[in-house]
């Protein structure tokens, strides 16, 4: 009957990359005589899109159409050492080690096509699709095809190319911390509304607005999967998701999906975000990195909302029924009548 | 400076990076031919099923496979015994240390589902038959489930160091140490505590953590797997077989949500010992109901935030003592804890920050990586403590957050100076998308420069 | 109890296989007969990955005793795809970024298949409704309502491929 709406918002700040460092990443490109350039790693691809991300930072790097390039991951006899897939750090690392690689995979490549078209290295270009020009004389060109078999049957060249990243290490000094813990930062703010039923205690999200600022996409519309995916990752983070419901004490874990409660379609908000992008100064072309953070901002909004709602000042996740139900009781009681509330409007819809 | 950074994002011009071109793995996924780890079938493959404990803490005493060994199609069991170097941790290629967990229980259980003997078996039904018909006789211990009480005098101790938290350097918890709290605290207006605390958290990855190991006919060991970090995986597997590292070959890549859940290293030792020992291929998926009860969770965090402030909305001082509970073994949470101290001051500018961040051993299952490592729990407190400190002072909760925000060029509380900070531009699109009107001294705030309205 | 001989048809395909008591359509489905799109997720019948289709209706593989589909219709995520381009549904699913990992993909897909078959003009309720059993941990459902919301325009357009 009673249903009681507010807003919260939160901001916060993601350091990307394996916090104190010393976690390379290689990359080995090498051109074969069918023209696809093939990029050899052992990074693992969890969903996020690395193999794609990846695929793209090599094609523009090499100057060569997105399809020619092959991702060949991941196994350790045939790629090159990677650290893992973790922290934020995969399209950061890898994406430096590839296109160092690229780099020198691209010299190898127009130094033979300088060759064949009997021009100097500086005055050639890659044109995006497929061929190699003389800058501002177009019909002299030749393809990226036809360097790489001449490279290989005719000069007996390879064009091959290899690429490391690695952040060097940071010790922690133990007595102050002084460390160096991030690689670059990353940013969100989200502003949440929600509705509590003061009478069951169930909340639902309204709503929630985010901006990102995640440095250079490389594919927009895979940063758009991981900011949604991991709102509502942080939806159910918030309101419903344990693995001991009454911790401390380890009883009633949920062993299936029908008991341990995560948010499904239904509970999906009205869901908005702005993604700003300001190169950061190390990542490859200025990536930053998003798939870390994005359940993060949400979790405080979201109970920032509450709070502002109920008048309470709820500490702990998840916010269950009951841990609303509790917070109102105890508002209810005289010695907890005068707890500060933010200062949000707070509206009542019924 | 500022100026420069947005001029470089306008001028940019790439020809695939920032375009929303398709997926790689898109066409496989939508036709079902990718191939997951569960899908690698070999003919003669075994399947492994552990044997876990029932209990949180217990001691043991004997473990009777007499039963088991009856079950049609059992082959043999693996105990600790069986494992080279039993007893490891994760992160000791990054020289976290000391070596902390067994592979296979020895003569005690610290948490409820360790892992205590491996079952071999031609069919998964046999080995699950097999590993219900084993007898423990366990002697129970006393168990501690709560950070707190955990570090108290006369607690249960769960790590063999005899103290129940990890040893940064000597020290019982990651420090960080700026200014001077109590010279902080003295010119404060207001002081604002609070607690916050947090429960454990499943990964719920839609596919289950798992490995095949293949005997190969020249010797070596191929190990499909749906690790996030395969060289991690593999050298690891190396030092507990205590085999060479080439004698391992791992293969994966292709991975059904991983969020941090799938960087233990948890299933390919024992299934790489387990081909070595039978020359077959072995098989070991985790069930669902240990992916969610035996993996580990996010940890269980409690943070104690002591902050003050002026009455003007400045944060002065900032003390924060928080645990982490790793569970009963180290896997990643020294590390996360690590990154935690760094970032648990938020993204607010203090000249006076102190930090107490402990990595606290219980009867829990170890909690490990998830999304946000250290930091997720650190953000959800640092933002509820914000708009406790707005309501203290009276100031709107956006006010408060763009007063302290970190620029470029501070330093912060770990002594790195900020770079990439864009936090103040960031809440300013925010606040424009949800329709929120900010005052214009607010909107007139940069990232780069303290004093000015405009970028640059 | 004896294993016994089961028909059915697979895929549009007669299928004869020797199938022991209680084993499940998930499992002879992907052990012995290598139709690995149908996925394992819980084997519990909580997360809709296993999802096949019996005569066009979808049910989850890991309850199913594979006896029980002597003589019927089952239609794997193999048996969608047509041999040249992709199934409206699976265009849909590719276009709009609906698979992140993929591991739910194919309960999601046949389980869409099941509902535009059924309803052609889905509202966005009856999308929720119909893959309510299917847990996607990647993706947030966004992606996923849209890619259905899609691929029933592009079935009413009589479109197929992409
Ligand atoms: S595997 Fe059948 S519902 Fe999960
Ligand atoms: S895409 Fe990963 S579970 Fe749906």
């Amino acid at each position: 009957m009673a249903k009681v709406r507010g807003q919260g918002m939160a901001a916060i700040n993601y350091p990307t990359g394996m916090n104190l460092g010393g976690d390379p990443s290689q990359a080995l490109i090498h051109a074969s005589t069918t023209g696809n350039f093939i990029i050899s790693l052992s990074s693992t691809d969890l969903g996020q899109g690395l193999k794609t991300v990846i695929a793209q930072i090599g094609a523009e790097t090499l100057g060569v159409p997105f399809d020619t390039v092959i991702i060949d991951t991941a196994d350790t006899d045939t790629g090159p050492h990677c650290m893992g897939t973790f922290a934020s750090r995969a399209t950061h690392r890898v994406g430096n080690a590839v296109m160092m690689a690229a780099n020198e995979a691209k010299k190898a490549l127009l130094d033979v096509a300088a060759d064949e078209l009997e021009a100097s290295p500086d005055d050639l270009e890659l044109d995006g699709n497929g061929s190699i020009v003389v800058k501002g004389v177009p019909d002299r060109s030749i393809s990226v095809i036809d360097t790489a078999l001449a490279a290989h049957f005719k000069h007996g060249k390879t064009i091959a190319g290899r690429g490391i990243y690695m952040k060097p290490k940071s010790e922690v000094d133990p007595l102050t911390g002084e460390m160096d813990p991030d690689s670059t930062e990353a940013h969100a703010c989200t502003v949440a509304e929600v509705e509590v039923d003061t009478e069951t205690g169930e909340v639902k999200v309204l709503s929630l607005k985010s901006a990102y600022e995640v440095g250079q996409q490389v594919n927009p519309a895979l940063v758009e999967g991981q900011i949604v995916g991991g709102a509502l990752m942080g939806i159910g983070h918030a309101l419903y998701e344990t693995t001991n419901p009454y911790y401390p004490a380890i009883d009633h874990g949920p062993l299936n999906f029908s008991d341990y409660l995560m948010p499904g379609p239904a509970e999906l908000p009205e869901m908005e975000s702005v993604v700003l992008e300001f190169p950061s100064s190390n990542g490859p072309y200025g990536v930053k990195g998003v798939g870390e953070m994005t359940a993060n901002c949400p979790i405080p909004a979201i109970v920032n909302a509450i709070n502002n709602a109920l008048g309470v000042r709820i500490t702990t996740l998840p916010v269950t029924p009951e841990v609303v139900l509790r917070a109102l009781e105890e508002r209810r009681g005289p010695s907890q009548s005068n707890l500060p509330i933010a200062n949000f409007p707070t509206e009542c819809s019924s | 400076m500022g100026a420069n950074v947005l001029e470089k994002a306008a001028e940019k011009k790439y020809r695939v990076v920032g375009q929303s071109v398709p997926r790689r793995d898109g066409m496989g996924h939508v036709t079902g031919a990718t191939k997951f780890v569960g899908d690698v079938h070999y003919p003669g493959m075994l399947h492994l099923k552990m044997v876990r404990s029932p209990v949180p803490h217990a001691k043991i005493n004997s473990i009777d496979f007499s039963e088991a060994e009856k079950v049609p199609g059992f082959v043999r069991v693996l105990t600790h015994r069986d494992v080279p170097k039993n007893i490891y941790t994760i992160l000791c290629l990054i020289g976290v240390g000391p070596d902390d967990e067994p592979v296979l229980a020895v003569d005690r259980v610290r948490y409820q589902g360790e892992p205590m003997a491996a079952i071999l078996a031609e069919t998964e039904e046999a080995a699950l038959e097999a590993v219900a018909k084993v007898k423990l006789d366990l002697e129970e211990l006393p168990a501690v489930f709560d950070v707190e009480e955990a570090l108290k005098p006369g607690a249960p101790i769960v790590a063999d160091t005899g103290v129940n938290y990890f040893i940064y350097e000597g020290h019982h918890c990651r420090r960080v140490r700026y200014g001077d709290v109590e010279q902080g605290f003295a010119q404060a207006d207001f002081i604002v505590e609070e607690t916050y605390n947090t429960k454990p958290i499943e990964h719920a990855p839609t596919e289950t953590t798992g490995c095949v190991a293949k005997p190969e006919a020249d010797g070596r060991v191929t190990v499909h797997t749906n690790t996030q970090a395969l060289y991690f995986s593999l050298d690891n597997t190396a030092l507990i077989l205590q085999v060479p590292f080439q004698k391992l070959h791992f293969v994966g890549g292709t991975v059904g949500g991983g969020f941090g859940g799938k960087v233990d290293v948890i299933t390919e030792p024992i299934t790489t010992l387990a081909a070595m020992k039978t020359g077959r291929p072995v098989k070991f998926i985790y069930s669902r109901v240990e992916e969610m009860q035996v993996s580990s969770p996010r940890s269980a965090w409690r943070l104690k935030y002591k902050d003050g402030v002026t009455k003007d909305g400045r944060i002065v001082a900032r003390q924060i003592t928080s645990y982490a509970d790793a569970g009963a073994y180290n896997r990643h949470t020294p590390y996360a804890v690590t990154k935690h101290a760094a970032n648990v001051a938020g993204p607010y500018t203090i000249p006076n920050v102190h930090i107490d961040a402990h990595c606290v051993f219980t009867n829990h299952t170890p909690g490990s990586a998830f999304r946000g490592f250290g930091v997720t729990m650190a953000s959800f407190a640092i933002e509820l403590q914000m708009d406790k400190i707005a309501a203290t002072v009276g100031l709107d909760p956006w006010e408060i957050r763009f007063i302290n925000a970190y620029r470029n060029g501070d330093v912060r509380p770990h002594r790195k100076v900020a770079e990439d900070v864009t936090f103040i531009e960031t809440m300013q699109a925010a606040a424009k998308l949800a329709g929120h009107d900010l005052p214009e001294h607010l909107l007139a705030m940069n990232s780069w420069d303290r004093n000015g309205g405009q970028h640059g | 109890m004896a294993a016994k001989v089961v028909s059915f048809t697979l895929n549009g395909r007669e299928t004869e296989v020797m199938v022991k008591p209680l084993t499940t359509l998930q499992v002879v489905l992907r052990e012995q007969l290598g139709h690995t799109a149908t996925k394992t997720g819980c084997r519990q019948g909580g997360c809709g990955s296993c999802t096949v289709l019996l005569n066009g209706e979808p049910v989850l593989s890991c309850l199913l005793p594979a006896e029980d589909v002597a003589g019927q219709q089952v239609t794997t995520l193999e048996g969608l795809t047509p041999i040249d381009g992709l199934h409206p549904v699976q265009s849909a699913f590719f276009d709009h970024y609906a698979v992140q990992c993929g591991y739910c993909s194919p309960g999601m897909i046949l389980t869409t298949k099941a509902l535009l078959d059924r309803n052609s003009t889905p509202s966005r309720e009856e999308i929720v409704e119909a893959i309510s059993g299917n847990v996607c941990r990647c993706t947030g459902y966004t992606a996923i309502i849209e890619a259905v919301e899609a691929a029933a325009q592009a079935l009413k357009g009589g479109q197929n491929g992409r």
